[in-house]
């Protein structure tokens, strides 16, 4: 047997815990959470997820399940049933049809799909190109599956789009992948058809997969989501990753897809079945009620958002805390510049002074630095009291900070 | 003026100023919108919805089943008016199947009640008869749960 030691047991023997895992951080958001733990009266803009409760039709489908006794694992690619639905939302939403019995993987969420699409895809010492900031796990997960990381920065010049430029001016003969997330977390910035054009001609003059996070597809509220997979020539080299969480306020279920060709959903389906067999079975005869009749829920709360965030988006800019207009996501990621503050500060003197958590833009990448994430997934009562606070906050910033 | 219906049909103190923000209005035209749709009816009252069993006042409520004789010319307008016109009335409604008015009838005791319906609608000469239902429990009103739901717990921060 090889003996494993604690670190600091005894000198000279190697580490408990895996280079590899030592070398991916710690998400920046922890750090709050252990803060926000032992305090009272907080108002949080610091979540990732709706507000709303799963619509009801939904929660009784997967009750209906289990008293009908779907207990059992299902096939590893997810119930044929819901992957044909998934097929047929993916063809009348957006033109593109996959194969539900070869090209659609149901996976415990986004986040499942993305490791196995990176661990599938990704060989040592690959290069990984990602939108900065971006969400939390995409470099992590590149760095477990062997990738090498990449930033591409964007800034609030350019409403935080991924630029080609920037992209092409980062590609060397060993990038494999570009991995991105639009509508954004953290930033609300959208990609419309024209500029995921230039991407997409940037990954077929350099044979690049695109793995496209579009988890916040329906929650779009200026314009009409582009899918990448849908722009030409594009199906066969990306990896749609879509799911259920945000747009039917599903987060608690775990249930997500990946779509692509056939050889890559194989490789992610082995990796898939070692690691988790399947998705829950409850949650997808949920996700599959989604998809039959969700539309209308998922219509109503993609309104509510929308007065949300064109309420907090103005009086962001009114508190003098600059923000461009997010079309997506429920983010609004203004400047923090004008306060002098790093966002870490930021983030944290405002919590322990105002109790207002948001969430550091440095968590989602350098890039994100002078910024600061303000979820609008929270109720109009609360964004107001919020603001309010983080007006106060800011007003004594500014009184100190010499412009 | 659909959008600004909607939000005040969430929260009616929702301000102007609010409304504005929320929907890429300007407040004067909120305002305008507003006083529109007061003058056309389509907006007719800012209430609060309140429970008065929590408030700690005793309320009876009852469904009353009417059937009537559609009188010539007005058909059932002229009777549910006569009725609709008491303030116990709290909902008036022309229903198809076996009745023809479905009345919500509120009152402090099932006297008062019962009382209103004895010697107030059943003996009007178009009503031919009455059930009353006295409610047991209310479970939900107008889109509201009387006992209300528990607010799921959200982690703090996530990402």
């Amino acid at each position: 047997m090889t003996e494993r030691r604690a670190p600091g047991e005894g000198g000279g023997r190697r580490p408990t815990v895996s280079q590899r895992v030592r070398q991916i951080p710690a998400s920046g958001i922890r750090k709050f959470f252990d803060l926000l733990a032992s305090m009272d009266g907080v108002i949080s803009l610091g979540v990732g997820e709706p507000d709303f409760v799963t619509p009801w039709t939904i929660r009784e489908a997967a009750i209906y399940a289990i008293t009908s006794g779907q207990t059992m694992y299902t096939s590893n690619y997810g119930t044929l049933e819901l992957r044909i639905a998934l097929a047929r939302h993916l063809e009348r939403r957006y033109g593109v049809s996959y194969d539900p019995h070869r090209e659609l993987l149901i996976t415990v969420g986004v986040s499942e799909a993305l490791d196995l699409a990176l661990r599938a895809l990704l060989d040592p010492g690959d290069e990984v190109l990602l939108p900065d900031p971006c969400y939390v796990s995409y470099g992590p997960c590149a760095i477990l599956a062997g990738g090498v990381v990449v930033p591409v920065p964007s800034s609030i010049e350019h409403d935080f789009r991924l630029l080609a430029g920037e992209v092409a001016a980062r590609i060397t003969p060993r990038t494999r992948a570009l991995v991105m997330g639009f509508p954004s977390n953290p930033t609300g910035a959208v990609m419309d058809r024209e500029d995921l054009l230039a991407i997409a001609d940037l990954a077929r003059r350099h044979d690049l997969l695109v793995v496209s996070d579009e988890i916040y597809d329906r929650l779009v509220y200026e314009g009409e989501h582009a899918c990448f997979a849908a722009l030409p020539g594009m199906q066969e080299r990306t990896v749609l990753l879509g799911g259920f969480s945000k747009a039917y306020a599903m987060t608690g279920w775990r249930v997500g897809y990946a779509a692509a060709p056939a050889e890559i959903i194989e490789a992610m389906m082995k990796v898939h079945q070692y690691v988790t067999m399947c998705a829950s079975t409850m949650s997808q005869a949920a996700a599959l009620e989604a998809l039959r009749r969700g539309d209308e829920h998922v219509e109503e709360m993609r309104r509510e958002y929308d007065r949300r965030r064109r309420y907090m988006v103005a009086a962001l800019n009114d508190i003098g805390l600059s923000c461009f207009n997010p079309k997506g996501a429920f983010y609004a990621f203004p400047s923090i510049r004008t306060t002098g503050l790093t966002s870490e500060a930021f983030a944290e003197q405002l919590l322990l002074e105002e109790k207002v958590a948001v969430v550091p833009g440095s968590a989602f990448g350098v890039s994100g630095e002078g910024h600061i994430r303000c979820c609008y997934a929270t109720s109009v009562t609360e964004i107001k009291e919020a603001l309010e606070r983080i007006d106060r906050f800011v007003q004594r910033r500014r009184a100190t900070f010499p412009q | 003026m659909k959008d600004v219906l909607r939000i005040l049909e969430q929260d009616a103190r929702t301000t102007p100023e609010e409304i504005a923000a929320m929907t890429g209005r300007s407040p004067q035209e909120v305002r305008e919108i507003i006083r529109q749709a007061e003058k056309d009816r389509a907006l007719l009252g800012y209430h609060a919805q309140v429970n008065w069993e929590k408030a700690g006042e005793e309320q009876v409520w009852a469904l009353i089943e009417v059937k009537v004789t559609p009188q010539r010319d007005v058909g059932f307008d002229a009777i549910a008016e006569r009725i609709f016109r008491f303030p116990e009335a709290r909902s008036v409604y022309l229903v198809s199947g076996t009745f023809d008015l479905a009345v919500t009838v509120v009152g402090r005791t099932m006297q008062e009640v019962s009382a209103f319906v004895s010697e107030r609608l059943a003996p009007m000469e178009t009503v031919q008869g009455t059930v009353t239902h006295f409610l047991l429990k209310r479970y939900k009103e107008q889109g509201a749960i009387l006992d209300g739901e528990d607010r799921p717990q959200r982690l703090p921060v996530s990402p």
